[in-house]
């Protein structure tokens, strides 16, 4: 059965009748048409659905819509403001951080949830944080150099 | 020669585009002869570059946009991309075998001389001045000796077709005069992907699509016996479709689709192979197949006579699967007698045919279109997602995404085959290899040149006999640099036990037998680059070599590992490569793809492996199947030698092949446990060091 869900979208108030079962990824999909986040494996295990839920980053193929009753949901496409990339993605483009970049949204988005936890991260932390974020080009190397660059940045605008 | 209305001259040429390069004819003959095929200008200057081929990660999108901006001689920035639609793009055979620079690249350079000079004889015209006092900057035609006289190839098309050709062979530019091939350039689809903006075809909406889940047998062989789909078809908004044995379920919300699916009750009866994934070997050794001798020089019986140490080892490699992070997916729209299909193949204008000959429609009637790829790897060479789509929206009059779960992209995927080498090869006293006596069963050649300087060598291919059962128990395919991983795990690790048993150090062993002046020249650069040392190890660390070639690159690697003898475990320090790629397009384009290569091959060379009994896959997910990781990466250097004044070579695939027998070779050294195997597990590392 349908229900009213209220929560908020990349900064918005949303309220959508929907059924509440509904997996928050193919709800953001196809009820919104945020494809920026992607279907991966739907069980968790590959991070390409990544979202912010109260700047944690989850997995939304492993939520359903009302999990996230009156919470802040943000897409990658809610990330950059006014035009202006955020600096995780200035960063990734910076540093050629990705290929075929179906991975890219939820790897972005994991480390934006990274930075907000932990500004200053290390290497061994960043590679901690990312670890269950697959990306199968191997664009590893360059995403942990981004993740420092934006780290700085970011730490540079406080 | 013929007048049309427009008063333009055409020209039939005598030449092909082929001629320029002496490229193969057969693809010459397939690519249109019209360079109109390649390239269109419209009115505020833009180049539409028009490519069979599709952008899947390897970054062709900016280094062909590289390579038509230098020919053309026009800003890069001017260029756009036009990949993988069958309705506006010239034929190709499909993206794959690092073809896209080395053998694609040389036609659309072809096109692009072809239509710069034929842009500068309609300017001769339009300024009345000769040809030879003009000169082409960033799209504008300008006289040498007044620069204000000029126009712009823009003002000159008028965004029409150039319908004027040549009658003599125009050149391509010489490499010297290259303002942005041979430089690094950022990936121009970068904004789109780190935005989300980038549209792969599971993002594709149409209206009154509806998503669709396909019924999956348990295991390959399986056959459809009786199926229930009563309570799918119960069920608010699902539609059920069968035909043959496929039943499929449609609803427009993807959630029901699979709710739907889960209702649907099967049974099969079952045809299983007797293998599973310990046993294959075995079975592909014991099968009925047919020795065809691929090469052949020398005598190995005088070569066996020359030797003092004869070596004779057997290689194992297991099936391993693409795994791209995007899954197989395919949005089929049938309306007015006309099939598209939005989908993610790396053979587009396959695709075409297949679904014209399955559906019995004229191909011109089938448009695929190509959106960006989330990972190939030579999976994707398959679109038998695009053929089910299809079929399925045929069937139900409306449009029709299938996007294929994980499970069914671990099942359905046409794996990296197994296969098995065995090498019986020989040295003489004063270390030089005389005997090389190769045997392949079940991989294919591709790497099984034996590169090093051998008098007495013969390579022997073992397939199934055509009348035989089949050995594989379910589809294998390309899988990035298909087989030559195989090939190159097996030679270069045979390299290193005959090192080893004659004493010398495995990098003055490979110098000494080699003649390749290429490979040589990679060795040593590689060394160099990782600062290698003689017997350096100690501590449980070790270091490897190996060398490899593939798609025309020479690549050679050096390795350091830790071992941990207690429990097995492998970590890779780091990774140093040096590659002869010809001229190199993009230097940072194909630095990405040799990281991506060093990194994928930690996957087949440490962790993954289909596992399987009969035509069960069992390890579907990655919870199960373990590719690289951050936690597996290792450092690591990349040098590209500089060979800009030769043809350029392959670069999606060539750095992968070697990764499997530096690690082997590297592991070697570090803690004496000789893996003939991959991948190279902690339970393996320990069987080899006698512990298992």
């Amino acid at each position: 059965m349908e229900e009213n869900i209220s929560f908020y979208l990349n900064g918005k108030k949303t309220d959508v009748l929907i059924d509440p079962g509904q997996t928050l990824l193919w709800v953001l999909r196809n009820h919104f048409g945020l494809t920026g986040t992607k279907f991966g494996c739907g069980m968790g295990f590959c991070g390409s659905c990544t979202v912010l839920v109260d700047n944690e980053a989850e997995r939304s193929c492993t939520l359903t819509i009302a999990d996230v009753v009156d919470k802040h949901v943000v897409t990658i496409e809610g990330l950059a403001g006014e035009g202006k990339l955020h600096p995780v993605q200035k960063a990734f483009v910076e540093h050629d951080a990705l290929q075929c970049g179906y991975c890219t949204p939820g790897m972005i988005m994991n480390a934006t949830g990274l930075l907000l936890k932990n500004p200053a991260p290390t290497t061994e932390q960043i590679r901690l944080g990312m670890e269950n974020n697959l990306c199968r080009c191997g664009a590893h190397v360059r995403i942990i150099e981004a993740v420092h660059t934006a780290a700085k940045e970011m730490e540079g605008g406080k | 020669m013929k007048l049309l209305g427009g008063g333009i001259i055409i020209f039939f040429r005598p030449w092909g585009l082929s001629d320029l390069f002496g490229l193969p004819a057969e693809q010459g003959k397939s690519l249109p002869k019209d360079y109109n095929a390649f390239l269109s200008i419209g009115v505020d200057g833009t180049v539409s570059c028009f490519t069979g081929k599709v952008e899947m990660g390897q970054g062709i999108i900016t280094s062909l946009a590289q390579m038509m901006a230098d020919e053309l001689n026009v800003p890069f920035e001017k260029v756009k991309m036009v990949m993988g639609d069958t309705d506006l793009c010239p034929w190709d055979q499909g993206t794959w075998g690092s073809l896209s620079t080395r053998v694609f690249g040389p036609y659309m350079r072809a096109a692009a001389a072809e239509a710069r000079a034929v842009l500068l004889s309609l300017a001769s015209v339009q300024l009345g001045l000769p040809v030879s006092q003009l000169e082409v900057n960033a799209g504008i035609i300008s006289d040498t000796l007044d620069a204000s006289h000029s126009v712009s190839y823009a003002q000159l098309t008028q965004g029409k077709k150039i319908e004027k050709y040549l009658d003599i062979k125009p050149s391509v530019e010489d490499y010297t005069r290259f303002a942005c091939v041979g430089k690094s350039h950022k990936r121009s689809d970068a904004i789109l992907k780190v935005t989300g903006e980038a549209k792969y075809t599971g993002d594709f909406r149409l209206p009154g699509m509806v998503f669709a889940r396909i019924l999956r047998p348990p295991s390959h062989g399986a056959r459809l016996k009786t199926v229930d789909y009563s309570g799918a078809a119960q069920m608010e908004g699902v539609q059920v479709l069968r035909e043959g044995d496929m039943v499929a379920v449609l609803h427009e919300n993807r959630d029901k689709a699979d709710q739907a699916m889960v209702k649907i009750k099967a049974e099969y009866t079952f045809n299983e192979m007797p293998v599973n994934d310990k046993t294959i070997f075995e079975w592909m050794l014991k099968a009925d197949t047919e020795a065809e001798v691929l090469r052949q020089s020398g005598d190995l019986e005088a070569g066996r006579k020359l030797s003092v140490k004869i070596i004779e080892s057997e290689f194992h490699d297991p099936y391993v699967a693409h795994a791209a992070i995007e899954t197989h997916s395919a949005l089929a729209c049938f309306e007015g007698g006309k099939m598209t299909v939005w989908v993610s193949t790396q053979s587009p204008f396959g695709l075409q045919d297949s679904i014209a000959r399955d559906l019995d429609l004229k191909p011109e009637k089938v448009r695929v279109i190509t959106p960006f790829v989330g990972g190939g790897f030579g999976g994707k060479g398959a679109f038998r997602q695009g053929m089910e789509a299809a079929q399925l929206a045929r069937m139900a009059g409306k449009p029709v995404m299938l996007v294929w779960t994980r499970d069914e992209e671990f099942f359905l995927d046409t794996f990296h085959p197994a296969g098995v080498v065995k090498i019986r090869s020989g040295t003489d006293a004063a270390g030089l290899i005389k005997l090389w006596d190769y045997h392949l069963y079940f991989a294919g050649p591709r790497g099984s040149e034996t590169i090093y300087n051998v008098p007495h060598v013969r390579t022997t291919v073992y397939s199934r006999k055509k009348a035989a059962a089949a050995v594989h128990p379910f589809a294998t395919g390309a899988w990035r640099a298909p087989n030559n991983n195989t090939n190159t795990f097996a030679r270069e690790v045979q390299i290193d036990i005959m090192a080893a048993a004659a004493g010398i150090d495995p990098l003055e062993f490979r110098l000494k037998n080699l003649k390749d002046e290429k490979m040589i020249a990679c060795l040593q650069a590689v060394a160099r680059k990782f600062g290698y040392v003689t017997g350096t190890k100690g501590q449980g660390r070790g270091v490897g070599i190996a060398v490899g070639i593939d798609a025309g690159t020479w690549v050679a690697h050096m390795a350091e590992v830790k071992v941990d003898t207690l429990t097995g475990q492998v970590q890779v320090l780091r990774i140093a490569c040096a590659q002869d790629m010809g001229l190199c397009v993009n230097p940072e384009g194909a630095t990405i793809q040799m990281e991506g290569c060093i990194t994928m091959g930690l996957g087949y060379a440490l962790t993954e492996e289909v596992l399987f009994e009969g035509g069960d896959i069992l390890n579907r997910g990655f919870d199960r199947y373990d590719i690289p990781r951050f936690s597996s990466l290792p450092e690591i250097e990349t040098l590209i030698l500089d060979r800009q004044d030769k043809a350029p070579q392959g670069g999606g695939e060539p750095a992968i092949v070697a990764i499997g027998a530096v690690i082997a070779n590297a592991i070697y050294s570090a803690s004496g446990a000789r893996l003939y195997r991959m991948p190279m597990t902690p339970e393996r590392v320990l069987q080899a060091l006698g512990k298992g």
